[in-house]
């Protein structure tokens, strides 16, 4: 599997990437979209929200399920992945880059740094 | 929990990377490539589905008619009008006339019928019969040594037509007509071709011991044919609004709430049931199973989702989701009487906020 190394992961197979203006962009990996199958509806959350790390954020569906998304770390909701609503395939299509879900300003940026590295994350979902 | 069935073709749907899923004791795929492909290619061409899950029952006796003339008392279709070679579909109830299951009924020849029933009910059918049939009259349960594949689409019978003639076979078996049934024996046993299926398109389903169903579904692979899931079948089903039991039908539901007075033949003097249905037939069903279609971007519709008018809820989702063909959110909603006609608006609850739905006609495609 390839799991950009420049990501940080939460065992919930959401994906974290740390933007040059202190945000950070949020996904979910690529084995969970392909475990998910392909998406019919995405529910994204409002900006502005203030959430705690391990919260529902949001909804992915597929034909088959409603599976949550939850917050990897604490933080204001600052953008949402609006294409997402007119093509929610994308997150399958590309889960690392044009599927990502929202933006969140860390409540502590020092945060991220305590979710998984990419090494740890291929091993967690190697088994 | 108990071990899985596993179907004659379990080596082949994972050599082609099914998804597998448990499914009324069974393990089976959900999807190869996808749900939505899966389904187009159903609509355009034609899938095949492995359907070795559902259950097969005969009911013979020794007298001409009188197998026929005993699951007239039992279902509600008229079983002793079917010649041999032809099939309907059916309806056992219980005494309140509530739906046990649904089935396919088949005349085989004067003295045999040959069922074909939901898999999760399978033992739940035989104990119903076998405690309601005449002591003259024998159940054989033959679940466990027929599977099955269904080839579904446009050129299903074509591809049919195909594998007989390159098998080289002298007099190939021509299809029998819509819900007719031919059987075609084998050394090792029967082989039945009925021309039925549950995605509203033509096409065929073969019974017959696992050997020969490898063979077959190898055959229409090659010939064109696109595995197809679990997944598909039942967005196919729903989009033709074919109740799934369990879901939508269940034994606390009637055929005239579920809009199945079609399968029951009420001048039938006598079966079980009837008293129940027809009354309520008379009177009018408080409520209906009707096709509600989301009218702007909502999540899928989904099983147990609750329907309002205002501020009353009047309906449930039974069976939801987001039909391919249409590209929007479809369901089957339990809906009561009144708020059941086409055209009417109604909002459906998801996750706390409501969506604009409208009772359509039947089926979505």
């Amino acid at each position: 599997m390839n799991v950009p190394e420049n990501l940080r992961f939460a065992e919930s197979h959401e994906w974290v990437r740390e933007e040059t203006d202190g945000t950070v962009t949020v996904g979910i990996s690529d084995f969970a979209q392909e475990k998910l199958t392909e998406l019919v509806y995405v529910e994204l959350p409002e900006t502005d929200r203030q959430v705690t790390a391990g919260e529902e954020v949001a909804v992915v569906e597929s034909v088959k399920s409603a599976s949550d998304i939850y917050a990897p770390i604490s933080g204001t909701i600052v953008e949402v992945n609006t294409a997402l609503e007119d093509d929610p395939t994308l997150v399958n299509s590309s889960p690392w880059t044009d599927g990502w879900l929202f933006r969140m300003r860390p409540d502590d940026p020092a945060s991220v740094s305590q979710l998984m590295d990419a090494a740890a994350y291929e091993n967690m979902t190697a088994e | 929990m108990t071990e899985l069935h596993l179907s004659p073709l379990n080596s082949r749907h994972r050599d082609l990377g099914g998804r597998m899923v448990e499914f009324a004791g069974w393990s089976l795929p959900v999807q190869y490539t996808g749900i939505r492909p899966e389904a187009l290619a159903v609509r355009s061409a034609g899938g095949v589905f492995d359907i070795s899950h559902m259950g097969q029952l005969l009911v013979h006796a020794a007298a001409p008619g009188i197998a026929a003339a005993a699951l007239d008392r039992l279902l509600t279709s008229s079983v002793s009008r079917l010649k041999p070679g032809e099939g309907q579909y059916s309806l056992l109830l219980n005494e309140q006339g509530g739906i046990i299951d649904d089935l396919i009924v088949y005349c085989l020849n004067e003295t045999t019928c040959f069922l074909v029933v939901n898999a999760a009910m399978v033992d739940e059918d035989v104990a119903w019969l076998t405690r309601h049939l005449p002591e003259y009259v024998e159940l054989q349960n033959r679940s466990d040594q027929f599977g099955g594949i269904a080839v579904q689409g446009p050129q299903a019978a074509a591809w049919f037509e195909k594998i007989q003639r390159d098998a080289g076979d002298p007099q190939p078996a021509v299809l029998p007509p819509r819900f007719g049934i031919l059987d075609l024996p084998r050394r090792t046993g029967p082989f039945y071709v009925c021309r039925t299926g549950y995605t509203g398109e033509d096409g065929f389903e073969l019974f017959c011991p696992g050997e020969f169903l490898g063979l077959w579904w190898d055959a229409v692979i090659e010939a064109g044919a696109t595995p197809a899931g679990l997944g598909a079948r039942d967005v196919l089903r729903l989009e033709k609004c074919y109740p799934l039991n369990g879901s939508d039908l269940t034994p606390e539901r009637t055929p005239v709430e579920c809009g199945l007075s079609f399968a029951v033949d009420f001048s039938k003097p006598e079966f079980i049931g009837r008293s129940a249905v027809l009354q309520q037939k008379q009177q009018g069903p408080a409520h209906r199973l009707v096709a509600v279609r989301q009218t702007g971007k909502a999540p899928p519709p989904r099983h147990g989702y609750a329907v309002f008018h205002n501020e009353t809820r009047v309906g449930t989702v039974t069976s939801g989701g987001m039909s391919p063909v249409l590209n929007c959110g479809i369901a089957l909603v339990w809906m009561e009487t009144g708020h059941h006609r086409e055209g009417t608006d109604l909002m459906m609850e998801i996750r706390g906020k409501r969506f604009p739905c409208r009772v359509v006609r039947k089926p979505f495609v």
